[in-house]
């Protein structure tokens, strides 16, 4: 019995100098396998006397499990070394740029008429849409700009036909939509225009927000409200906006609206025009068969490009429509 | 409207400073484009007088001066042709500055000494006249500082009036804005009818009166044309934008700007037989003041005599009726035009002038006599002349009507969202020149006068108290209205989800113009005409799209020659197509892509994007979208023939993808591999509300299969075939192999299929799934002349 002291301390130092699993595992095969030098051990009982045997197998059991607890206790010390060295050579440079795709981007008009239609379409507004290519009647008539009318002139517009021609506004898209639909409407409708102008502060298509609402009892005071929300809103700040008398033929009464843009050296607020603004004028209702004593209504209109030029701080208009990669992708 | 600061504080003078007074008719209405001083900057300027001219001895052009200063009399040297003794001339003494910061220093003239300078308008920043020295009137005090004696602390103020309010195109309209804003009472001048002292009265005969409801005209004999215009007119013509011409010509003018009736002034003699006001004749032609001579159309009201026509009304005169300095006898117009008769003629005859601008907006038609009246006076003063009776002739049917408006206390308030009180209202429109008629129940009978013809309905009325309160002082409130949800298809999806998908893949948007150059879309549509502009911009945005694609590979021209060898871009608008009469304007989807795949980077290669890469993001955008398109082998004339697809859905056509046409690519000067895709956004958005389905609790089977098959068969009619005999328990069908090679065979490929079948209620057993894979393989072999590959 000597010999098992002995048997547990080479496996003791064997277990301690093995240094991969494989090894460690024909070491417990040689200790404690079926044929293991411990478990043969077992078989020295048979020559005992029945008094012996127990204590003897008790100390052959012992035996067993301290060597089997050195083999786990390695065991884990291998397997915990082994995982280390596969993460290290399993290490990366996190750094290195990503696989894949590049995102693209949104064209500033667009980004900048997204917001405006989402801001409208919170407050109740449906988005309309309507033919590019107008009739007379549409794009002037029945806004109140007769054949004759001097505004006509400022419009500059690109013609096909003496009765068709480009829209130049989007108004008319007002009109289809009442002539469609019955009160109240609370619209916008945003799109492609065009003038027949080109230098450095105009394109001969740029892109326009018009807006209508028409309840049966609404007033200026609303429309006051509503722009100036609006633009603060859009600007994401509570600038000053102010209301000046204009002339649209299809608005009495009719505002141009100016916002607070910076200071003049004397402290005075510099005033920008930024919208156009008034309240239905009663022929337009005439002519989509809405009682203008019934039902009154305002209307508004921006021009996006400007709206984006100062929001982005863009300083050339024709930079909208030149495409340039270099100049769209500041716009992701 | 241009006019002088000083001009209308003759008439009304309020207590503001010149950018308040600015301010004040901005945000009435009348919106201030910009001022201007009427003079440079310059001091030591005075009213001098030449005593004496002596020829400068070693100069021919030079002469040498004593002038006047009001105190001394010094020598100074001058160049001007017309320096003359006796002469009144602004004199920039030693000391002065000049605009320009130009000092004024004695000096010696090629030996003669000179102190000071005798000046032009230009060298005074008055005007850009240098053609000699600035002559002052013979009365201008010597010595006076020439800054005080021309009152030259004044600015030309801009006013750009919206086309309504002809009545602020003079100087009395704009004072009546003023006199209203700041509650002053307006100062004008007295105008007294001229007595006739003869009996010489204009033959006027007016055959359209439609076109010209009243004129009114007067002989002014014997009159003195050589008489220049006094400085005080020349200068407040200068002031409000108006150069002299000369004392007809300048009064007219004046009369004009004051009070806002064009007028015009004949020579008597160049008047055969008398007046006709009537619409021109076809084949008349007219030389105009400005030396064009112009082809008269038919629908022209002009100014005639019994033998041919001396102006066309309201817009320009004759030439040869026109007053010069030789002219004895005058024969004065004043008229009210009908404005819809006037209205684009001049613009027709490529002119702009002064009259025009008023007759279209519409002119006081009571003007006229007063108007006559202060011409006439004015015109005495300054040439003499013996003055005859007016001659009126008016058709009270054609003038316009005069206008009673009822204003409603109630709609006022409803307006604008505010009770203005009655007394408020009163006196804004009293001030305005509006007059009440009489009080009624609910409001006012208002009586328009005839200088604002813009108010015609009780809106203006209520737009002018609004305007006059000031829209700033009225208050501010949210609307209040029906909020009811409105429908929306949850099967249609927003164009914003289209746009943000093609984002997320790598493509920048792009906006490009709706007309294109014709040659462009004639490479990339050509079977399709375009709808052609009558007055483009330039010829090459002349003709509506009639594809987005022309827009799109002219940007990346744009691109390509600025370095940027990958591009993504895509496009949503409308295409424009005639479809018979009418015009189809169809909103597109359309995009380009040229470059690698991938952005370059270490891991990422460089493979330039093909045909299935476009077609796996279409692919990916239809799963989004819910909709089934199938591609079809196609050919379109800008895509490459073999490398093109016809997008159908349910057998309707969709769009196309392809790749572009070596030789429209070469056409284009273009580089690299382009793909392009065209998609018709209307059939696209519409797709599926999902629908559940019971998810089978068995096994699905996967059967592989490798044919060898003719390199012309199309994946399309193998996947066709194996659905079709693969049975309705087929989940799907994949192709996870496609292979050409010399082993093969010339003209055969590979195509290794997988098919899965599932039953949803049972356990599918192995014989039925042999026998549907073994009819599959049949199949393709006869149909399709497929051969399995061992």
């Amino acid at each position: 019995m000597e010999n098992l002291e002995q048997l547990v301390q080479d496996g003791l130092a064997a277990v301690e100098s093995a240094d991969s699993l494989q090894a460690l595992d024909q070491i417990r095969v040689e200790y404690l396998g079926k044929k293991g030098v411990i478990t043969q051990q077992a078989k020295t009982l048979g020559k005992l006397s029945a008094e012996e045997r127990p204590a003897a197998g008790q100390k052959i059991n012992e035996a067993k499990g301290q060597v089997e607890q050195a083999i786990n206790a390695r065991r884990s010390d291998l397997e915990r070394a082994a995982i280390e060295q596969k993460l290290a050579s399993e290490s990366i440079d996190v750094t290195l740029p990503g696989r894949g795709q590049d995102l693209g981007g949104l064209h500033p008009v667009t980004r900048t008429l997204q917001r405006i239609e989402q801001f409208f379409s919170r407050a109740g507004y449906t988005v309309e849409q309507g033919p590019e290519i107008e009739d007379d009647y549409h794009n002037f008539e029945a806004l109140n700009i007769p054949g004759h009318h001097p505004a006509r002139a400022m419009h500059d517009t690109f013609y096909f036909n003496p009765g068709t021609l480009l829209r130049t506004h989007t108004s008319p898209v007002q009109i289809r939509t009442m002539e469609a639909g019955k009160p109240p409407f609370r619209m916008i409708c945003p799109g492609r225009v065009y003038r027949c102008d080109s230098d450095m502060t105009h394109t001969p298509m740029f892109h326009q927000v018009e807006g209508l609402l028409v309840e049966k009892d609404v007033s200026f005071a609303d429309l006051k409200s509503t722009v100036e929300e609006f633009l603060r809103v859009f600007f994401e700040r509570d600038l000053e906006v102010r209301f000046r008398p204009s002339y649209f033929p299809f608005t009495e009464p009719s505002a141009e609206v100016d916002i607070e843009w910076g200071r003049e050296a004397d402290g005075s607020i510099k005033w920008l025009e930024v919208m156009g603004c008034g309240m239905v004028h009663p022929k337009v209702f005439e002519h989509c068969g809405i009682d203008a004593e019934e039902y009154r209504g305002f209307a508004f209109g921006l021009g996006v490009e400007r709206l984006a030029m100062l929001r982005y701080g863009v300083n050339d208009l024709r930079m909208f429509f030149e495409n340039d990669l270099r100049f769209l992708r500041q716009f992701r | 409207m241009k006019f002088s600061e000083q001009w209308l504080r003759e008439w009304v003078n309020p207590a503001l400073n010149t950018q308040e007074l600015m301010d004040q008719i901005t945000m009435a209405g009348l919106e201030v484009d910009g001022f201007e001083p009427v003079a440079g900057q310059f001091s030591g300027v005075v009213v001098g007088e030449v005593i004496s001219v002596e020829p400068h001895p070693d100069a021919d052009k030079l002469r040498v001066c004593q002038v006047s200063n009001g105190q001394d009399t010094v020598q100074v040297v001058c160049g001007a042709p017309n320096v003359r003794d006796g002469l009144k001339v602004p004199f920039a003494v030693v000391g002065a500055v000049l605009p320009g910061d130009f000092r004024i220093k004695k000096a010696k003239l090629r030996g003669q000494p000179s102190e000071g300078m005798l000046c032009a308008e230009s060298e005074l920043g008055l005007s850009d006249n240098h053609d000699g020295l600035m002559e002052l009137p013979a009365d201008a005090p010597t010595g006076q500082d020439l800054a005080d004696y021309l009152k030259l602390n004044d600015v030309t103020i801009d006013v750009d009036l919206t086309p309504n309010r002809a009545d602020c195109l003079s100087i009395k309209g704009i004072a009546r804005e003023v006199g209203v804003l700041n509650s002053m009472v307006v100062e004008e001048p007295e105008i007294e009818p001229v007595g006739a002292v003869h009996s010489e009265v204009p033959d006027i005969a007016v055959k359209a009166p439609a076109g010209c409801p009243r004129y009114l005209g007067r002989v002014l004999r014997n009159v003195n044309l050589q008489a220049e215009s006094p400085l005080w007119m020349q200068e407040k013509l200068r002031r409000s934008g108006i150069r002299s011409i000369d004392a007809a010509v300048d009064v007219t003018n004046y009369v004009m700007l004051e009070l806002g009736q064009p007028m015009h002034a004949f020579d008597r003699d160049e008047i055969k037989g008398g007046i006709v006001v009537r619409m021109a004749e076809q084949g008349e032609k007219l030389v105009l003041l400005d030396g064009q001579e112009v082809d008269l159309t038919t629908g022209t009201l002009i100014i005639a005599d019994h033998e041919k026509p001396v102006a066309i009304a309201g817009v320009m005169g004759g030439e040869h009726s026109g007053v010069s300095t030789k002219t004895r006898d005058l024969v004065l117009e004043s008229a009210y035009f009908d404005p819809i008769t006037l209205a684009g003629k001049a613009r027709h005859y490529g002119l702009h002038t002064d009259a025009s601008h008023r007759f279209e907006r519409g002119v006081d038609y009571q003007l006229a006599r007063d108007a006559m009246e202060r011409c006439t006076a004015l015109l005495m003063d300054i040439v003499g002349g013996e003055p005859g009776e007016i001659v009126e002739v008016s058709s009270d049917e054609h003038l316009p009507e005069d206008r009673t408006i009822d204003l409603r206390e109630q709609r006022v308030a409803d307006v604008l969202g505010l009770a203005i009180d009655r007394t408020t209202v009163e006196e804004i429109l009293t001030r305005l020149g509006l007059h009440i008629d009489k009080l009624l129940k609910d409001g006012w009978c208002v009586h328009v006068p005839t200088f604002r013809p813009d108010i015609s309905i009780e809106e203006d009325l209520i737009e002018e108290i609004g305007r006059i309160y000031g829209y700033n002082n009225l208050p501010v409130t949210e609307p209040v209205g029906s909020l009811g949800l409105r429908p929306e298809e949850e099967a249609v999806r927003p164009v914003s989800a289209i746009q943000n998908y093609f984002v997320a893949c790598g493509y920048q948007e792009a906006v490009t113009y709706s007309f294109v150059d014709p040659k462009v879309q004639q490479l990339v549509d050509p079977e399709r005409e375009g709808i052609e502009l009558a007055n483009p911009i330039s010829s090459d945005l002349s003709v509506m799209r009639t594809s987005l694609w022309s827009g799109l590979l002219k940007t990346v021209a744009h691109n390509q020659n600025r370095q940027q060898p990958r591009i993504r871009l895509f496009e949503t608008g409308l295409r424009f197509v005639k479809d018979g009469d009418a015009i189809d304007q169809q909103p597109m989807l359309a995009g380009v892509v040229v470059g690698s795949q991938l952005p370059e980077n270490w891991v990422n290669g460089r493979r330039a994007a093909d045909f299935f890469d476009v077609k796996g993001e279409l692919e990916s955008l239809f799963g989004l979208l819910g909709i089934e398109i199938q591609f079809l082998a196609s050919q379109h004339p800008a895509l490459h023939p073999g490398q093109t697809a016809e997008l159908m859905r349910d057998g309707e056509h969709v769009g196309w993808v392809g790749t572009l046409h070596p030789q429209v690519q070469k056409n284009l000067e273009l580089n690299g591999t382009i793909l392009m895709f065209e998609l018709s956004l209307n059939s696209i958005v519409s797709g599926y509300v999902p629908n559940f389905k019971e998810i089978s609790k068995f096994p699905e089977v996967r059967r592989d299969l490798a044919i060898i098959i003719g390199s012309d068969v199309a994946f399309a009619d193998v996947e066709r075939v194996a659905r079709k005999h693969a049975g309705e328990r087929l989940t799907a069908l994949r192709a996870f192999d496609v292979y050409e090679g010399e082993s093969l065979g010339e003209g055969n490929r590979s195509l290794a299929l997988s098919l899965f079948w599932q039953h949803p209620d049972r356990t599918l057993n192995e014989e039925e799934v042999h026998s549907l894979f073994n009819g599959v393989i049949d199949a393709l072999k006869e149909e399709l002349g497929a051969t399995l590959r061992s």
